[in-house]
């Protein structure tokens, strides 16, 4: 049965514009979008799930009904899955190493005396 | 690398509670058996409005059905969280839908099951989504990010169905005779099939082991009966009710409640489909789903125009 690891969700939006796996996706089902919301004025928009709707204006209506029924947001993004481009988890590991031993980066790597108080 | 060095990287993410991603490598079975736990508990989700569907014209106050919508809302909405996680495992919305309408997929046996007065909405509420909460709560820390994610949600927003049901029954039980009565019916009817949502006996559980290996549960089905049972049998007491259960006892030894047993013949007649509303439930379905065809064409109709517009504007 070929119903595993048909592509078309988040991430894998650069192997389908390279010609990657095809899409299995039916002619009849919405587009699957990704939802953001800010929690509050001044915070960022969080990833909160997806959902599936037509456009964006309906996205963005069904995001509120199924996201925020009890005051969870005051903005909604949505963007639609296929264009989320994602690091791969198997190169994590080379991705990030650079960062790994540079610890002088850390404010926590200078030891000041006591008399300078907070720095 | 060889699948077993794979198998290996996997299962020891799991041991140091690291969780599961989308595209993390991950073994065949664990991504079939996520599929399918998430999409049965989806379509839970989706088939258990429809038993409650049947009180909102009936609510007997403006409050009530308001309650009672707000409930059937959010589990249509937990319904569509659960979808979107499993599809991140690359099954599709449609594919998923297909196997409910042909029978194909399975959903909580509970919402085959009719719910014949008012007190089973309280009924429902206290000790359908009780059990339901057990389970979920245990879920919030299962081993798949985007599962234990959306359970988190669906959990923060349960409470209130299980607190509505209980209030609902508590209501009736400082009611008349008639309305005593009518509640004590309601959990007469609805205890043991709640007992059987947690599932077989772990000694008949096919899934249990790996499942737990892989901590999709983390709780066996005879755990969490027992956790449910210990809790309800004390929460009834405030009601002034009793259970339908004449070997229910506090055992001081195991310090849990014994309780008598299930009728599995029933449990399994109604899993394989002969419960009292099985086909009642899946022609409402199929019937919401064949209705909605236009809607579902219409708006992508709508929204191809609209583009096509646009790009006129443009040119």
């Amino acid at each position: 049965m070929k119903t595993y690891n048909t592509k078309y969700f988040y991430g894998d939006y650069g192997e389908i514009e390279t010609g990657g796996p095809a899409t299995q996706q039916s002619q009849a089902e919405w587009p699957l979008w990704e939802v953001f919301i800010r929690s509050k004025q001044g915070l960022d928009h969080k990833h909160a799930g997806s959902l599936h709707a037509a456009d964006a204006q309906m996205a963005i209506e069904n995001a509120r009904d199924v996201y925020t029924r009890r005051m969870e947001g005051v903005s909604l993004w949505v963007v639609e899955s296929k264009y989320i481009h994602a690091s791969n988890p198997d190169e994590a590991e080379s991705l990030y190493e650079p960062a790994n031993d540079k610890v002088y980066r850390h404010p926590t790597f200078y030891e000041l005396p006591d008399e300078v108080g907070h720095m | 690398m060889q699948l077993q060095d794979l198998e290996k990287i996997f299962q020891d993410k799991i041991d140091k509670e690291i969780k599961i991603e989308p595209k993390d490598w991950m073994p065949d079975a664990y991504r079939k058996t996520n599929i399918r736990q998430i999409s049965q508990h989806a379509h839970s989700e989706v088939v258990g409005m429809l038993p409650e569907g049947n009180w909102i014209s009936r609510a007997p106050s403006l409050k009530r059905k308001a309650i009672l919508i707000a409930k059937v809302q959010d589990e249509a909405g937990h319904g569509l969280y659960l979808y979107s996680s499993a599809e991140t495992l690359g099954t599709s919305r449609d594919e998923m839908l297909e196997q409910l309408l042909s029978g194909k997929a399975k959903y909580s046996s509970i919402f085959n099951y009719p719910t014949l007065t008012w007190a089973d909405m309280g009924a429902v509420g206290w000790l359908v989504d009780g059990a339901a909460i057990l389970n979920q709560v245990m879920l919030c820390r299962t081993s798949y990010g985007p599962y234990a994610r959306a359970m988190v949600r669906i959990c923060k927003e349960e409470s209130f169905h299980q607190r509505q049901g209980f209030e609902t029954l508590l209501v009736l039980s400082k009611g008349t005779d008639e309305q005593k009565a009518m509640c004590q019916d309601a959990i007469n009817r609805w205890w043991w099939p709640s007992l059987m949502m947690f599932g077989p006996r772990d000694s008949e559980s096919t899934n249990s082991d790996q499942s737990v290996k892989w901590k999709i549960k983390r709780k066996t089905n005879d755990e969490l009966r027992q956790q449910f049972i210990d809790m309800i049998a004390e929460q009834v007491k405030v009601l002034g009710m009793t259970l339908p259960d004449d070997k229910l006892k506090w055992n001081e030894e195991r310090k849990h409640y014994d309780f008598g047993e299930i009728d599995w013949d029933e449990f399994w007649a109604v899993v394989k489909g002969n419960g009292p509303c099985n086909k009642q439930r899946l022609d409402a379905r199929k019937k919401a789903h064949a209705d909605g065809a236009w809607v579902r064409e219409a708006a992508l109709a709508h929204a191809a125009k609209k583009k096509n517009r646009q790009l006129q504007k443009v040119a």
